[in-house]
């Protein structure tokens, strides 16, 4: 019988993947749970496990093709009662085309095809006033409570939800604006359509669409407030010159001051939990596990692995967490789990010399920080009488304002800073 | 103010145009002294009006059609009665061919202003000779308007405002109204109920619901009932069943995007199947849910053992758990 292989979902919110290699052929026999391609989705490349067990009998994708979750990738003959009369029916032809000994026997090919490929009847249907409705208003299906019959959502149902959404009177929590798309006023005179000669035009990769997306939809439902402090940290810049040799040797990876913020911020988020929070659907969600996402940067792509459980860990296991999932990412070897489950994010802005920056909250997390450089200045020596060189860093929160206000945020930093004030030569990185 | 039914609001709206109009004639099987129709609809008249201008006819219904277009034509206003809608079919010639098309084939020359009365509907045991609908015979036929009351007010407002119409008018009654229905009225009021207008009798939010006739009633029980478990129906008598009044099946189909309709006759090729054609013309955006059509079976007549006439007619609840069920999906 053969059987087909879809595109299987990679992740939450992944729709679809491209192929970066098939690493099979037809005729190629498969166990259960055997690859059989390369993926590439908007998180990571993974590789797709093949449902079952038997032969390869067509390759439906070809390398490069990008296919929606659900979409067929292969067609595979499964072995089974069924399937052993297949191939012999196939010999039997062959065999008694020229001898005609025995007719064929009766052709199995409509068990197969009664076979339904994919179950259509699994994708909802809308009626014309539901589907105008959530077209009209860029609404989602997914964010509106179904009252119907068998789970339908019906025209009352939208409607109740606009008229909720119109009510609030922050901006809306679904995915979109829930407004009426305003008309595009358009743009008079400027004698300019966006392209000049020689201009290069390259579609956008599917990574860069997702973080297009995502900063859009953070940027257009997210009020962002922000805040700069600044911190003294020559303290942990002596730490970690007195250590970093040690580390290197012990360890095989270099320590970096990263994982000193890190650990820093997630101290603080166990004590703060109203910072380590969503806003969703009009909710508060705080979240127990202090998750931390962290950007890596991959060519011209971004992508956002996340530290679990960060406020469990000393400064070596974030730093090893930090350089497992930095070498992940950039390997193309990330897991779907290494991915998710963010609940706050900590960027690393000081590594490209940014000395202050505003960083777009990574949706739906309520809060992100940025570390900036750490620079030599001149500061006051404590007694105010002369000055003295310091290694000074600035810290750049952005907060979701319908969540946090500035108090959350300067009681939040302030404990950032006395947990980085914290560090002295003699701490312990284990 | 006096509480009269609904076949006491038709021989009201009769006597006030008979006496308001004198060249209104009113005639049929029965029609004269002393019966005064089957249903008693003429009684009295003819002692009121003299049986010059309201009296009995042989039993032959193309003759009667015939006689009150050529009334009309010559200037009069008619009435004229079948017994029963059944009957009116051997005067479909005279009504379709003559009666509707006069106007246009005398290039407006002449015109037959008359009005045609038939009671039709079934559950009163009369067999397939006296209970059918025959309003589909007629729908759809530019020139002949065909309406019917289904209410008290309307039973006298819509025949008084058909006598006056300047086009024939294809009138029906349905049987089973005629005592069931009560409503004070002042008999000074004059009621003219426009003739090519449906009227929402009830506003809701969570279903439409078009009926007229008997099953209408239904539809207005239910909703009542239904009221109470929070399901709110908007409710259409349809009135005017040609030409359809667009305007206002459309905007009530559109209220609630999800719409029931009733009616006795069968299901098939009826006004029901135009009504929807309607509003799958001009509503689709707003529906949210397949129109639904709640009739008679395909089957060829109204039985007459009792049993099966139930089966054969709309049943209470089954309006209302259609009803139900339409607000649910």
């Amino acid at each position: 019988m053969k059987k087909e292989m879809t595109m299987p979902r990679l992740g939450e919110s992944v729709t679809e993947g491209t192929i970066v290699d098939w690493l099979v052929q037809v005729g190629d026999h498969v166990e259960e749970y055997d690859p059989i391609c390369e993926v590439q989705t908007v998180k990571v490349v993974a590789e797709v496990p093949s449902s079952f067990t038997g032969t390869i009998t067509k390759v439906l994708a070809a390398t490069d093709d990008t296919i929606a979750v659900g979409a067929p990738l292969a067609e595979i003959a499964v072995e089974g009662a069924v399937e052993e009369s297949a191939p012999a029916a196939d010999t039997a032809t062959s065999a008694t085309s020229e001898t005609s000994a025995e007719p064929a026997t009766p052709d199995p090919a409509p068990v197969a095809a009664a076979q339904p490929a994919v179950d259509s009847t699994d994708a909802p249907r809308f009626s014309p006033a539901v589907a105008s409705l959530l077209a009209k208003y860029r609404l989602h299906a997914d964010d509106i409570p179904a009252t119907g019959h068998q789970g339908r959502l019906t025209r009352q149902d939208v409607e109740n939800f606009m008229a909720e959404e119109v009510s609030q009177p922050a901006p809306a929590a679904a995915h979109q604006a829930a407004s009426p798309v305003p008309t595009p006023t358009p743009v008079q005179n400027t004698g300019f359509d966006g392209q000049l000669p020689g201009d290069i035009i390259t579609p956008g990769s599917s990574v860069r669409k997702a973080i297009a997306a995502h900063m859009s939809q953070s940027k257009n439902e997210i009020p962002h407030g922000w805040m700069m402090v600044e911190q003294d940290v020559s303290n942990i810049v002596v730490l970690r010159q007195k250590e970093k040799a040690n580390f290197q040797k012990r360890e095989g990876f270099k320590l970096t001051y990263f994982p000193f913020f890190v650990k820093a911020v997630a101290q603080a988020l166990a004590k703060h939990p109203r910072i380590n929070s969503s806003w969703q659907n009009n909710m508060k969600i705080t979240h127990k596990q202090v998750n931390i996402s962290i950007a890596v940067a991959k060519g011209d792509e971004l992508f956002v692995p996340v530290i679990k459980h960060a406020d469990d860990l000393s400064i070596k296991g974030i730093a090893a967490e930090i350089n497992r999932l930095a070498s992940a990412v950039r390997n193309g070897t990330a897991t779907a789990d290494d991915m998710q489950g963010g609940t706050f994010t900590v960027n690393n802005t000081g590594s490209f010399g940014s000395v202050a920056s505003m960083g777009i909250i990574n949706y739906p997390q309520a809060a992100i920080i940025q570390i900036e450089s750490i620079r030599k200045a001149i500061q006051p020596t404590p007694d105010g009488r002369g000055f003295t060189f310091a290694d000074m860093v600035n810290l750049s929160l952005s907060v979701d304002h319908r969540l946090l206000d500035g108090v959350a945020a300067g009681g939040f930093l302030k404990d950032v800073k006395k947990n980085l004030a914290a560090y002295g030569p003699d701490s312990n990185l284990y | 103010m006096a509480t009269i039914d609904y076949l006491q609001a038709l021989n009201q709206a009769l006597d006030e145009e008979l006496a308001q109009d004198d060249t209104l004639t009113v005639f049929g099987e029965d029609v004269g002294a002393p019966k005064g129709g089957v249903f008693n609809v003429t009684q009295g008249l003819a002692e009121k009006y003299g049986d010059l201008r309201v009296f009995n006819t042989p039993l032959s219904e193309a003759e009667i059609a015939g006689l009150a277009i050529g009334l009309g034509v010559s200037g009069h206003h008619a009435v004229a009665e079948f017994q029963f809608a059944d009957y009116i079919l051997p005067a479909t010639n005279q009504i379709i061919s003559e009666a509707a098309r006069m106007r246009y084939r005398s290039q407006g020359d002449w015109s037959a202003p008359v009005v045609f009365r038939a009671p039709y509907g079934g559950g009163v045991g009369g067999g397939f000779y006296h209970s059918q609908s025959t309003e589909k015979v007629f729908v759809g036929q530019p020139g002949l308007r065909v309406v019917t009351p289904s209410t008290v007010r309307d039973a006298k407002g819509l025949l008084k405002s058909a006598i006056r119409c300047a086009d024939p008018v294809l009138f029906f009654e349905h049987k089973r109204l005629y005592h069931s229905i009560k409503t004070d009225i002042d008999p000074d009021e004059e009621i003219l109920t426009p003739i090519d207008k449906a009227q929402v009798l009830r506003q809701g939010t969570d279903i439409t619901v078009m009926s007229y006739g008997i099953t209408l009633q239904y539809v207005l029980q239910a909703a009542e009932e239904l009221a109470k478990s929070g399901i709110q129906t908007e409710v259409v008598d349809i009135r005017s069943l040609y030409p359809l009044d667009e305007a206002t099946i459309v905007a009530a189909a559109k209220k609630t995007g999800k719409v029931l309709l009733v009616n006795e006759d069968n299901k098939e090729g009826g006004v029901l199947g135009e009504i929807s054609a309607i509003i799958s013309e001009q509503a689709l955006f707003d529906l949210d849910a397949p129109i639904k059509r709640l009739a008679g079976p395909d089957s060829p007549a109204m039985p007459y053992a009792k049993n099966l006439e139930q089966a054969f007619l709309v049943q209470p609840d089954q309006v209302k758990q259609a009803m139900q069920e339409l607000a649910e999906f």
